[in-house]
């Protein structure tokens, strides 16, 4: 079923990996979360000094509310904001080059072919969030963080990649441009992550549906350090459901008609 | 090996090929010839289990293409046209990558991946980037992936476009010798490759078949194919033998030569006689008499270019 999903998943990191714009999208990736980071531990700086003459202020002030929580947060932004690029060219420039006729001509399954390229995208992506972990030990030695807590948002930001990256390679296999398939992607992803605001203009049963179906309701909680099982089924759906249809589209080849 | 059976492939509204129906032996070199937009590689993408067809049925050693399309694709080593290649890889991990597809044993990896580099003349480029080969250089991986893995079949498209004299000339004494041990499809609007390379053709026009066989087969076929040609040399005017203009046996005649003609005989054997005997009184000396052979060019221009021409005899389907 999944025949050579090994071969293709190799063959997109090597050409991702020789690829300049990953190193450029990691590069840019790194340094916003870096930004992010600062900024997050020099206000909690000027709190903690502030906090020194105020012992209510200083009963209020931790490191996981005043810097964990809102840096994961604002990681899981800068990935829908850097998916679109990683997921971009992964059908989009084999059809541009036409070598996706080349690669289905090789005894691999449509399913190896489409999971090849989405776990390269994935490692990638894992690649990329390497970058944050020397932030993440500075917070270690700057303070003393609840790692449950780290640990947590690091599974949502993986869960919210995996969704990400799962709706990026079917827009990416919707068309042979690369830049529409950004645009198709982070607008897709941007309507699926605000739809929830919606739910007050739609009746009771509309509003819970656009409720579920939005990414803020189910990233809520792994930011706290909450593992919700519900939250963890939704991720694993959505990428499912946007798998299953770019298998769909491989298959408008094989129409007879 | 191979057998078509009544293909027809519809690209939405439009008829891509029609009712095509062939089969191809073991151990054969066969041309898919046929003018732009004539179906070739439509069938080629059919052939391969890139595509569906939209009705018939393709089967490659015993396996349906629809069925076991796997099966198949594990049987072929296919050449497209304009080798789609990944840029950003050199020659060594794309074959390593084509390898890995094909699901080669890793233990023989290396091996087949030197043979088939070796075979294609790439050793100097084996750790060049794709992007920076030149047109025909790429045309050589495109051959060395198709290779790879020791398919039985293999299918070419325009194996040698863009490649130079002495490269197109190793490359057809290469797909000639493979044809010893595979079978090979070759795609190609070079009429004089096929005639070198091939043993069978089979022509295509506005997505039907219209006409296959060996090349001999398909000259025989063609009505004119009973015309003698007689070759001599005259040293003399030619204006001062009219008699032989004039001669109702004699259905053209050609200058091929300072003093050398060619004239088309009607094939009747008292006729020849009588007009041999002519020649030769007349002091002429006969260089050559023998039946004419049409080249490929001339079948399929007959076929293609004038394709109403109802002459033609052969296995034609209109």
């Amino acid at each position: 079923m999944v025949k050579g999903l090994n071969a293709v998943m190799k063959k997109d990191i090597l050409v991702m990996f020789s690829s300049p714009i990953y190193y450029i999208v990691s590069f840019i990736f790194t340094l916003i979360c870096g930004y992010f980071f600062y900024s997050n531990v020099m206000y909690f700086n000027l709190l903690s000094i502030q906090a020194s003459s105020d012992p209510f202020l200083s009963e209020m002030l931790n490191l996981s509310d005043m810097v964990i929580k809102p840096f994961f947060g604002n990681i899981i932004i800068i990935t829908l904001l850097f998916i679109p690029l990683l997921t971009m060219r992964i059908f989009s420039e084999e059809k541009r080059q036409g070598t996706i006729e080349l690669l289905f001509t090789y005894p691999i399954s449509d399913w190896g072919c489409l999971l090849g390229k989405y776990f390269a995208v994935m490692i990638s992506y894992v690649g990329m969030l390497l970058w944050t972990l020397p932030l993440v030990v500075l917070m270690g030695i700057i303070g003393s963080p609840d790692w449950g807590i780290v640990l947590v948002a690091y599974i949502g930001i993986l869960l919210a990649g995996m969704g990400f990256s799962a709706f990026g390679v079917f827009c990416s296999s919707l068309t042979e441009n690369q830049i529409i398939s950004a645009v198709l992607t982070f607008g897709g992803l941007l309507l699926i992550w605000a739809i929830g605001w919606m739910k007050r203009l739609g009746g009771e049963i509309v509003g819970k549906v656009l409720e579920y179906i939005s990414m803020t309701t189910h990233i809520e909680s792994f930011s706290i350090g909450v593992l919700d099982s519900r939250d963890i089924l939704y991720f694993l759906i959505f990428c499912s459901f946007w798998l299953y249809f770019t298998k769909k589209v491989l298959e408008q080849r094989y129409i007879k008609r | 090996m191979i057998q078509v059976i009544d293909v027809t492939k519809y690209y939405g509204q439009r008829l891509a090929v029609e009712g095509v129906d062939f089969e191809v032996g073991e151990r054969r070199v066969v041309g898919l010839l046929g003018p732009n937009g004539a179906g070739k590689t439509t069938i080629l993408r059919i052939l391969t289990c890139y595509l569906t067809p939209s009705s018939g049925r393709v089967v490659v050693s015993g396996y349906d293409s629809e069925k076991e399309p796997l099966k198949i694709r594990e049987k072929i080593g296919f050449m497209p046209e304009n080798v789609p290649l990944y840029g950003e890889l050199s020659v060594w991990q794309f074959l390593g990558f084509v390898a890995d597809s094909k699901g080669i044993n890793p233990r023989y990896k290396r091996q087949e991946i030197s043979k088939v580099i070796s075979l294609c003349g790439l050793e100097r480029l084996e750790r060049r980037l794709i992007r920076h080969l030149s047109k025909g250089q790429r045309q050589r991986v495109g051959l060395a992936q198709a290779l790879l893995g020791d398919p039985p079949i293999l299918i070419l498209d325009e194996p040698t476009a863009g490649l130079d004299p002495a490269q197109v000339v190793e490359v057809r004494e290469l797909i000639k010798g493979l044809g010893r041990d595979k079978t090979v499809i070759l795609s190609t609007h070079i009429l004089p490759e096929a005639s070198q390379v091939c043993q069978e053709v089979i022509i295509l026009n506005n997505g039907r078949v219209v006409a296959k066989g060996t090349l001999t087969e398909l000259g025989k076929r063609m009505e004119d194919s009973d015309q003698i040609s007689l070759l001599f040399k005259l040293d003399r005017d030619l204006q001062n033998l009219e008699w032989l203009r004039d001669d109702p046996m004699i259905l053209g005649l050609t200058q091929c030569g300072k003093h050398l003609y060619e004239i088309q005989i009607k094939p009747s054997e008292d006729g020849i006689k009588k007009l041999v005997k002519k020649i030769v009184d007349a002091g002429i000396g006969i260089l050559e008499l023998r039946q004419k052979e049409f080249s490929l060019e001339e079948i399929f221009v007959k076929l293609v270019v004038y394709g109403d021409d109802t002459s033609y005899k052969g296995e034609m389907v209109r």
